[in-house]
């Protein structure tokens, strides 16, 4: 028999996690893990703590620095809240490209981070736009850029007891604009075969104050592209080798062949992404 | 989505009335064969070779395991012939000791609690000799330097009319391709599954998902050794089949059965679960086509030289049939005086393919129909003005040698596409745009292909097919006929037919559930055959009927509802007979030589032109379909938005097959893709929009000159969109489906 708890507060989640965390299963929306569960029955938990009835990880909040978001809010309440429309397109862009409306009523910004794919829809945003994550424990409470995050393939920085309780992600800079593209393997109901996130500030000189890139499916996990990123650090705009970032990217990312698709297409759409980030910086361009 | 009718019908919203299996459908109260209710049933799973062929050393049953709890099945216990029922009894029930490909059943277990079975499955190890160079490929299999069957070949047939040297000597300018079709999954909603139940008479009632009950029945006569009397087969509401449903449930049947068999009376249910759905059940053909056209100047077709080869799998199966439909097709709409197509149907050791909506004919057209692009292109002519140059009309020699009739229409439907779509005006639109060098190039491309309804030659001789109607007291009608709703609407249409020719509102008629010990075998349902050859066979009866009534039940002409209840109840009254049936009859120019395939192999063609409009991003390769315009001819539109709903469905199939849907094996010949996050069919965010065309020429061989339709659309859209694909990127695509990868490929290589 399975063991389903679904607590009302924190702190009592966070009780049972801490004295028994191997054997609980935290689950909120289960749009993963219950797909998991069906494929894998063998591995299915005995124990699961249901998050989703706890009012502290629900729900958006606009601050000075940024906007806070429940790690159980729902990817449909975050990709039609008007601040995120407005101030975050790329984020609302890609929880709009998760699975597909059904999926979003359920699934959570906080889940599709621990889930931990490499494909995960919304990391690259995340990475992008420089967010930090809100990590919880009985014992007390700590952040972590969301970069450090995923250590390894399907390897997080998530300690025993511990549970994302909100993500934090700050304003873009003035004079930063965004470009966000899923290439998955149809229209909806897609998983990535690439996809990319950038942020990039230029001055008025057409120099490049700050370059951030999130990208999925091209590595063992979702990725930031940091060479790519020092490179167009001070340069300008005019002064941009594309042979050169075309290496850069090649230095940054991994891509395998998969059933999804090849090494070679990922590295070369990658590339292409990234020239087109840089260079048309339009705003979010949704796939289709 | 749009549809419009060429003829104008003003009987368009009487024509489409309410299916009449839509409510209990939508309400969810239809029961398919998971919900059928059971007392008391015992789940059944199945044990599986694991290696591409060998041979079965050893099934070793874990000690740990209590297997007196479980019901245990393995080849000693078939009580009549090991052998599925088809056209060779080369394919086992279950596995003895030899066997041709991974995923053959072994042993069949059931016990109640899908837990206890679920590991009991992980219980059975199989001890395998493997096969050490297994055979997956067409070409492989042919260079047969190892053999599965002796020349690794089925079948393999020879069109040769005229004389392709003469031919070639003519042409002024010859191409020659190589095109490459992939497998392709039906994917229908229900997976399969069986219920079976032994009865206290000792006799076998099985229930399930199916388009053929008759094959089940046959199958079932032969495994368990037991007379039809005591073997009765009943379809359950069927969720999709697409052909996928055509000959394994007779498998599926026989496994439960001989698990019922053997649960000392207690129903047995075998239901397969997606993942297994896929990975075992027979999909498309795989095919390769070496293909070389010849013109002169003028764009006429001098010969055209086919070698079509398609994978049939490790048994026969359905392989002869598929290969027969797929060469009398490759030829196209086209005249031509000199044509060959060597068909051949190879074993590797995938799993059997079998029969999917088309059954050959889109594999061995597709490679007809982007051939005819690249000879236009060498031409320097209009892909539409070689294909009007060269389209059949009355009067002409079809390819099998046939004179066509009257009832042709492949320039209309060219012509009313063209018109529809505004071709000319768009093609200078997309060069336009593409030269303008926008983010996406676009392409126009056209298919225009024509397909027989019915089984090939005198198949329909064979099944020699009969079609009952029972008149009740209450002057409501049945129709008792071996055919299957599965979705595709037959239901309707059929009780549409009866209601009309015996002048009787819609509600009056019924038609019987599909139970072999009620319904007459009227053939299976497959072919585009249900409409055309069982409708006219029901519109037959129905005359039977009224003149019965007439002659011995004062029914008077005309008659409505009521005065026909009447007359029922004076012929139930007397005891009169109140079954009428009828059988098929060939029509009588109807002359096919099976050896030569020369002759009229089907009664009726339907014609299409069909036209792609497509979009390709030049960062990503991904391809967007924008428009798909379907124009068709089919006789008679028995129920217009049944028939849309077939071509869209169709077309949305053959946009699966050109850009998206990729069986993908794993080193053991099995599915990999066995999921469907990662068998990509299209969504409807993806199939851009759809306008179909109906042209109504009312000369086909079914009731008011309908003719089958369920397959056609399936032929047209995979070579219109590579069509489409190839003007856009100024590139040459030689296999299906066209995914970014293979885009950015040729793409590439050309150093663009």
């Amino acid at each position: 028999m399975s063991d389903w708890i679904r607590p009302r507060h924190l702190p009592e989640a966070l009780e049972i996690l801490a004295t028994a965390p191997g054997p609980y299963r935290v689950i909120s929306g289960g749009t993963d893990l219950m797909v998991e569960c069906h494929l894998a029955p063998e591995r299915r938990p005995e124990s699961w703590l249901d998050i989703s009835g706890l009012r502290e990880l629900q729900g958006l909040q606009i601050t000075e620095e940024g906007i806070r978001i429940g790690a159980a809010t729902s990817l449909e309440a975050i990709r039609r809240h008007a601040e995120v429309v407005a101030h975050w397109p790329m984020l609302a862009a890609s929880a709009a490209v998760t699975g597909a409306p059904p999926i979003q009523n359920r699934a959570t910004l906080g889940g599709n981070v621990c889930n931990a794919s490499p494909a995960a829809d919304n990391a690259p945003t995340l990475l992008a736009y420089g967010a930090r994550l809100e990590i919880v424990h009985h014992h007390g409470s700590r952040w972590l850029p969301y970069g450090d995050f995923h250590l390894g393939y399907r390897k997080t920085a998530l300690q025993p007891g511990e549970l994302l309780s909100a993500l934090w992600i700050p304003y873009p800079p003035k004079h930063s604009r965004g470009y966000f593209r899923k290439v998955g393997t149809r229209a909806a109901q897609a998983i990535a075969k690439v996809s990319i996130a950038a942020l990039i500030e230029v001055n008025s000189d057409g120099i490049i104050q700050s370059a951030h890139f999130g990208m999925a499916s091209v590595a063992a996990t979702p990725c930031a592209l940091p060479s790519v990123s020092q490179y167009l650090l001070g340069r300008a705009l005019c002064d941009i080798a594309d042979m050169q970032v075309r290496q850069k990217v090649k230095q940054d990312i991994a891509p395998i062949q998969d059933i999804r698709s090849t090494t070679a297409y990922r590295l070369e759409i990658a590339s292409r992404l990234v020239l087109e980030a840089i260079h048309k910086r339009s705003e979010s361009k949704k796939e289709n | 989505m749009s549809l419009t009718l060429v003829k104008q019908r003003t009987d368009q919203q009487t024509a489409s009335p309410r299916r009449v299996d839509g409510v209990a459908k939508i309400r969810g109260t239809a029961l398919y064969v998971d919900d059928l209710p059971c007392a008391d049933v015992l789940h059944g799973a199945t044990v599986r070779t694991t290696a591409a062929g060998g041979t079965l050393q050893e099934v070793v049953f874990d000690p740990a395991i209590d297997w007196s709890e479980f019901v245990v099945v393995t080849a000693r216990d078939i009580p009549g012939m090991n052998a599925v029922k088809l056209l060779e009894n080369d394919q086992v029930v279950l596995v003895d000791r030899a066997f041709r490909h991974a995923g053959e059943a072994v042993v069949l277990l059931a016990h109640a609690d899908p837990e206890k079975l679920g590991m009991a499955l992980k219980g059975v190890s199989l001890v395998e000799l493997p096969n050490t160079a297994p055979i997956f490929d067409i070409d492989a299999a042919l260079a047969a330097q190892q053999e599965i069957i002796p020349g690794n070949i089925y079948t393999d047939y020879l069109l040769d009319r005229g004389d392709v040297a003469e031919g070639e000597h003519l042409a002024d300018v010859v191409i020659e391709e190589r095109f490459l079709t992939p497998s392709q999954e039906q994917l229908y909603i229900e997976p399969q599954g069986m219920l079976a139940h032994l009865q206290k008479d000792g006799s076998i009632l099985v229930e399930g998902s199916m388009q053929c009950p008759y094959y089940v029945l046959d199958a079932l006569v032969q495994c368990m050794g037991m007379d039809k009397d005591h073997l009765r087969v009943v379809q359950s509401t069927t969720g999709g089949a697409f052909g996928g449903k055509e000959d394994y449930p007779s498998v599926i049947a026989c496994h439960a059965a001989l698990l019922a068999l053997k649960a000392g009376g207690r129903s047995v249910k075998l239901v397969y679960e997606r993942g297994e759905d896929l990975r075992v059940t027979p999909k498309r053909h795989p095919s390769r086509t070496l293909i070389s056209l010849g013109a002169n100047k003028a764009g006429e077709l001098q010969f055209i030289d086919m070698d079509f080869a398609i994978d049939g799998g490790a048994y026969r199966t359905l392989s002869p049939v598929v290969l027969s439909r797929g060469v009398i097709h490759a030829p196209g709409p086209y005249k031509c005086p000199h044509i060959r197509v060597r068909g051949r149907a190879v074993a590797t050791n995938h799993p059997p393919f079998g029969a999917f909506r088309g059954f050959g004919a889109p594999q061995s057209i597709f490679a007809m129909e982007v051939a005819m692009d690249r000879l236009a292109r060498k031409l320097a002519m209009d892909p539409a003005e070689l294909r009007r140059i060269n389209l059949l009309r009355t009067g002409d020699v079809n390819p099998t040698g046939d004179v066509v009739g009257a009832d042709c229409f492949a320039h209309a439907t060219l012509d009313v596409a063209l018109e529809h779509t505004h071709y000319y005006q768009r093609l200078a639109e997309y060069r336009a745009w593409n030269a303008a060098g926008h983010q996406t190039r676009k392409g126009i491309g056209l298919a225009t292909f024509a397909h027989g309804a019915g089984f090939t030659g005198n198949g329909e001789l064979h099944l020699a097919s009969r079609v009952s109607l029972q008149a009740l007291a209450n002057g409501h009608v049945e129709i008792l006929c071996s055919n299957t709703e599965m979705g595709q609407g037959a239901a309707t249409t059929l009780v549409q037919i009866a209601a009309d020719a015996l002048g009787l509102p819609m509600d009056r008629v019924h038609l019987a559930q599909a139970d072999t010990s009620r319904v007459p075998n009227s053939g299976p349902t497959v072919a585009s055959r249900t409409c055309m050859v069982v409708g006219e066979l029901i519109q037959k009866a129905a005359g039977q009927l009224l003149q019965r009534l007439r002659e011995t039940a004062e029914l008077a002409a005309p008659h409505d509802a009521q005065s026909f209840a009447a007359a029922c109840a004076r012929l139930c009254a007397v005891a009169g007979d109140t079954l009428v049936t009828a059988q098929y009859q060939p029509p009588t120019d109807m002359r096919w030589d099976e050896q030569a395939f020369l002759g009229r192999a089907y009664a009726s063609y339907a014609w299409a032109a069909y036209i792609a409009e497509v979009e390709v991003d030049v960062l990503t390769l991904e391809t967007r379909v924008l428009d798909f315009t379907a124009v068709q001819e089919i006789g008679d539109a028995v129920h217009p938005v049944i028939v849309q709903g077939q071509i869209e469905g169709g077309v949305a199939q053959g946009i699966g097959y050109a850009l998206y849907e990729d069986v993908l094996w794993n080193e053991r010949g099995v599915m990999a893709n066995d999921r469907l996050t990662n068998y990509i069919i299209p969504t409807s965010a993806d199939l851009g929009f759809m306008h179909v065309v109906l042209l109504e020429g009312g000369l086909g061989a079914g009731p008011k000159g309908a003719k089958g339709v369920g397959e056609l659309p399936m032929d047209g859209p995979a070579p219109a969109i590579v069509n489409a694909i190839q003007q856009a990127l100024d590139i040459d695509i030689c296999q299906i489906p066209v995914k970014p990868e293979m885009l950015l490929e040729l793409t590439m290589s050309r150093g663009n």
